[in-house]
């Protein structure tokens, strides 16, 4: 009789030391990138370029993989929500609700989702070669976006499908075609395309293996669309690697750069998303 | 007429992006035909031996290296997922889980290559001096087991996430009658709402397993990429990712070397294409069943 509740105690204390063990983890990752992040993190290393010698450690900064990482992220985005809100529309309000196609394109983005970017990386690679493209900032732009077209496809249908039908309805009822019907349905989820945009504007920007291979590496800011670009994950990757203290140290300021801006938008998705689901009709 | 135009080109992206990935298979199959010519695939899934100067492409250690490093990874980032996510919808306070989730949020958001550098600077060392003088006599901290702890850290937010929704579908009712009947917190939570979740928790591991095969950077920055089939946790390992993102820069200089990488990557967007259709198949079923 007395066993159960000594099993009872016991795995209550497994469960609260596995979360504790969570919340280490996430405090030790904090703060090793903190700590060595932030003696090298200067002024400097934000807003200029690299100078003669900045891989052994002389003087210049990250500006060009700042910059690199903006403009491809950016583009991404764009042509990622360009695409993807039509395809939520239409599997929302053009489909029926049971309808199969409806299923396999969910399930088809749920797949997709979880391909590795590498993956992803070594696919775009190979149509960049088969279309004579080198290295540069639309390949880094083409691997990212089938890296998030998944994401926003998906976390907008979320939001789109718990919007109540009878609203659908409503709007047919007074006469609305389905394409006046999609403006109601963009009203309910556009805090899902807020959150959804930053989502993925995080793990875009986070992404290193898949413009490892397409968007290169190099020390100016690109100037058009066939040209090079940098990223902030590669420029910690390839810093690190070096055997100058000076230049590892670097990759840590980077890095805790790149931490910073990934925690930024996935605390600022959170709030929107807390924030907007109070407001909404349900 | 505008309503129907918008319809056709809504229709026409959503069929499209159906074919993503049948265009993918095609085009890593087609590269990598040159290289299935020569051998057939189960020869260089089997055969071990690397020299591409040889022309020789056997991918069995890397294949080995990687199954490891997933390994290790589930088993240790499986009972920490569950036992939080226990704790999570079963006993945890609200203040507790307004605390938890969003570290779970930030931990599933941090990209690779900090969860690298992060790996390098603390799991690296500590194996090299702490832990591994006790088993071997010496070890550089780049190893095996360093990956695993690395991608386990890297797929609990996952795997947590994914269970506590599980978790959450389980009906009251159940719950209820077993607690009516005296049954406490952990006898309701193992005999019903674990055998009830269990082939979404099924579904979720194997999600997480894809996920965790499928990691390149951060498991390339801890693993000391050594070609050879790793003994112990304590030898360093190269699994696939890290073998393809190491060596693209000089794939176009040997005959044969693109086609055996387009391979490998051929070889891993199958593994995780079949994986995961049949883990979100099976997830999606579970939800269905269990939501009114």
């Amino acid at each position: 009789m007395k066993l159960r509740f000594i099993e009872e105690k016991t795995v209550n204390l497994l469960m609260i030391g596995a979360t504790f063990i969570v919340f280490g983890f996430f405090a030790s990752i904090v703060w090793t990138i903190a700590k060595t992040g932030f003696p090298p993190l200067t002024w400097e290393m934000i807003s200029e370029l690299p100078g003669g010698g900045f891989y052994l450690g002389k003087e210049g900064g990250i500006l060009n993989a700042i910059v690199g990482s903006l403009m491809i992220v950016s583009g991404s985005t764009l042509l990622g929500l360009a695409i993807s809100i039509p395809i939520v529309f239409y599997i929302n309000v053009y489909l029926k609700k049971n309808s199969r196609l409806a299923y396999f394109t969910r399930l088809s983005f749920d797949v997709l989702f979880g391909i590795p970017s590498i993956v992803y990386g070594a696919f775009a690679f190979t149509i960049m070669i088969y279309f004579g493209l080198k290295t540069s900032l639309l390949g880094g732009i083409i691997v990212i976006l089938l890296l998030i077209i998944p994401i926003f496809v998906r976390s907008m249908d979320e939001v789109a499908r718990s919007a109540p039908k009878e609203l659908l309805d409503a709007a047919y009822s007074l006469g609305a075609t389905k394409l006046e019907a999609c403006k109601v349905v963009i009203r309910q989820i556009a805090p899902g395309i807020a959150t959804a945009t930053l989502l993925s504007v995080g793990r875009a920007i986070g992404d290193a293996a898949g413009v490892l291979f397409t968007a290169g590496f190099t020390d100016s800011i690109p100037e058009s669309l066939d040209q090079p670009a940098a990223t902030l994950p590669l420029s910690v990757f390839f810093q690190l690697s070096s055997p100058i203290p000076e230049v590892r140290e670097r990759a840590y300021a980077a890095a805790l750069l790149l931490t910073i801006i990934v925690l930024v938008l996935s605390i600022s998705g959170r709030l929107i998303t807390n924030r907007f689901s109070k407001n909404r009709i349900i | 007429m505008k309503d129907s135009v918008t319809k056709r080109v809504m229709q026409l992206l959503t069929f499209l992006s159906l074919f993503i990935a049948v265009v993918m298979a095609v085009g890593l199959h087609y590269k990598s035909e040159a290289i299935l010519e020569q051998n057939s695939v189960w020869d260089l899934l089997r055969s071990s031996e690397w020299s591409p100067l040889n022309g020789k492409y056997g991918f069995w250690s890397f294949i080995v290296s990687s199954v490891y490093v997933t390994i290790i990874a589930i088993i240790i980032a499986f009972p920490v997922s569950l036992l939080t996510a226990l704790f999570l919808t079963e006993n945890a306070r609200s203040w507790v889980k307004k605390a938890v989730f969003p570290v779970l949020d930030i931990l599933a958001g941090i990209p690779s290559v900090v969860y690298g550098l992060w790996g390098t600077l603390i799991i690296v060392p500590w194996i090299a001096d702490t832990l591994g003088p006790h088993f071997v006599d010496y070890t550089s901290g780049y190893t095996l087991l360093a990956g695993g702890i690395v991608l386990s850290v890297m797929i609990i937010p996952l795997m947590v996430s994914l269970f506590v929704e599980i978790f959450s579908t389980v009906s009251s009712d159940l719950k209820d009658a077993a607690k009516s009947l005296g049954a406490t917190r952990w006898q309701t939570s193992r005999s019903i709402v674990i055998r009830k979740a269990s082939p979404g928790i099924i579904a979720s591991v194997v999600l997480a397993v894809s996920k965790a095969f499928g990691e390149t950077l951060a498991v390339l920055m801890v693993c000391g990429n050594m070609v050879g089939i790793p003994h112990s946790l304590f030898d360093s390992a190269y699994p696939l990712p890290a073998l393809i993102a190491n060596n693209y820069g000089e794939m176009l200089s040997l005959p044969m070397y693109e086609s055996a990488l387009m391979f490998a990557a051929l070889v891993m967007f199958v593994i995780i294409l079949v994986f995961n259709a049949i883990s979100r198949i099976v997830l999606q079923n579970v939800e269905k069943r269990f939501k009114l």
